[in-house]
């Protein structure tokens, strides 16, 4: 069958790939170490800004989105704004008890049983 | 006399049928795991006590698990390196070294869910552990799947056939250790 897609080959050895693969590694590191500071803006960088970037990494060159052609990026972004709009379309229900005219009631109970209970086990 | 399905010889877009079957397939993938991850932020940032809870997750295997998917993403790119190649058996032997890495995942996983279980942390307790167990049970389906295809594939590669498939099932793998990538520090590293 003459259906052997596209191939990417970029003239890299199987090194390039075990390369790419030792940085994620490092950046795995810095990503469980850094919430161990203790420092919210640490934590955010270190634990999710490099989520993005082994994410973005793991995308572009395993996945070879670097060279893969703008039909799929456009699909991808597409997806992703959908997402957003979800996002956006229920965050204001969800992120808040109450609003002007309305309450929730079951949230509310849920947050006064968060803060009463306090850390422990379910045991 | 073989046929073809004409869907797989045609290309409006350029691009190979299957693999953009797949892509599509992803396409959908992100916003069912992205919906879920945006629930999950939604919900933690408005209620507490989900942060307490996330305390009880544990980081040594979530970090274990991070690195076995990793590595295993490391082995599918490599089969998929070897295939293009015409090197069937070094990509049959990468698909069993991915292969190997999923069932390594699988295997942390449900010795982290047995011990959670077992102290108490069920799917009811709480609403983050029903997150927890809903999200990380979708994946691990997914991982399942990712693993019986590559085996599936893995058949005709030891026979040379159906090599440009190495790519395709690799870049399911690496979506679904994208996935993970995500989860990883919201379930076990914001505490």
């Amino acid at each position: 069958m003459a259906h052997s897609g596209e191939g990417h080959d970029s003239g890299h050895g199987a090194s390039y790939y075990v390369k790419i693969w030792a940085l994620l590694l490092v950046l795995l590191v810095v990503s469980v170490l850094g919430p161990e500071l203790g420092h919210p803006i640490v934590t955010l960088v270190t634990a999710f800004g490099i989520a993005v970037v082994k994410a973005l990494m793991v995308a572009a060159y395993f996945m070879h989105l670097n060279v893969e052609k703008k039909y799929i990026h456009y699909m991808l972004y597409t997806m992703l704004i959908f997402m957003g709009v979800f996002y956006a379309g229920v965050a204001t229900d969800i992120m808040r008890p109450e609003g002007r005219n309305w309450e929730n009631i079951e949230a509310k109970r849920i947050i006064e049983a968060d803060q009463s209970k306090g850390p422990h086990a379910p045991h | 006399m073989s046929s073809v399905p004409i869907a797989t010889t045609r290309s409006a877009t350029g691009i190979p049928t299957g693999k953009l079957a797949v892509w599509w397939v992803l396409g959908s993938e992100i916003v069912i795991f992205g919906g879920l991850l945006a629930c999950y932020l939604l919900f933690r940032l408005m209620y507490e006590g989900w942060g307490v809870q996330a305390a009880y997750t544990n980081t040594t295997l979530g970090t274990l698990n991070t690195f076995v998917l990793l590595t295993s993403s490391l082995f599918a790119v490599l089969a998929h390196y070897y295939a293009e190649r015409k090197e069937a058996h070094k990509a049959f032997i990468n698909l069993w070294l991915t292969i190997g890495g999923a069932l390594t995942f699988l295997g942390i996983k449900t010795y982290e869910w047995g011990t959670e279980i077992a102290h108490g942390f069920t799917i009811t307790s709480h609403p983050f552990w029903s997150f927890y167990y809903t999200a990380a049970g979708i994946h691990a389906l997914h991982v399942i799947a990712g693993a019986i295809i590559m085996a599936i594939i893995s058949l005709d590669v030891l026979k040379s056939k159906n090599l440009h498939r190495v790519e395709l099932i690799g870049i399911y793998w690496h979506f679904v250790d994208i996935v993970w990538i995500f989860l990883f520090p919201l379930l076990y590293i914001a505490k």
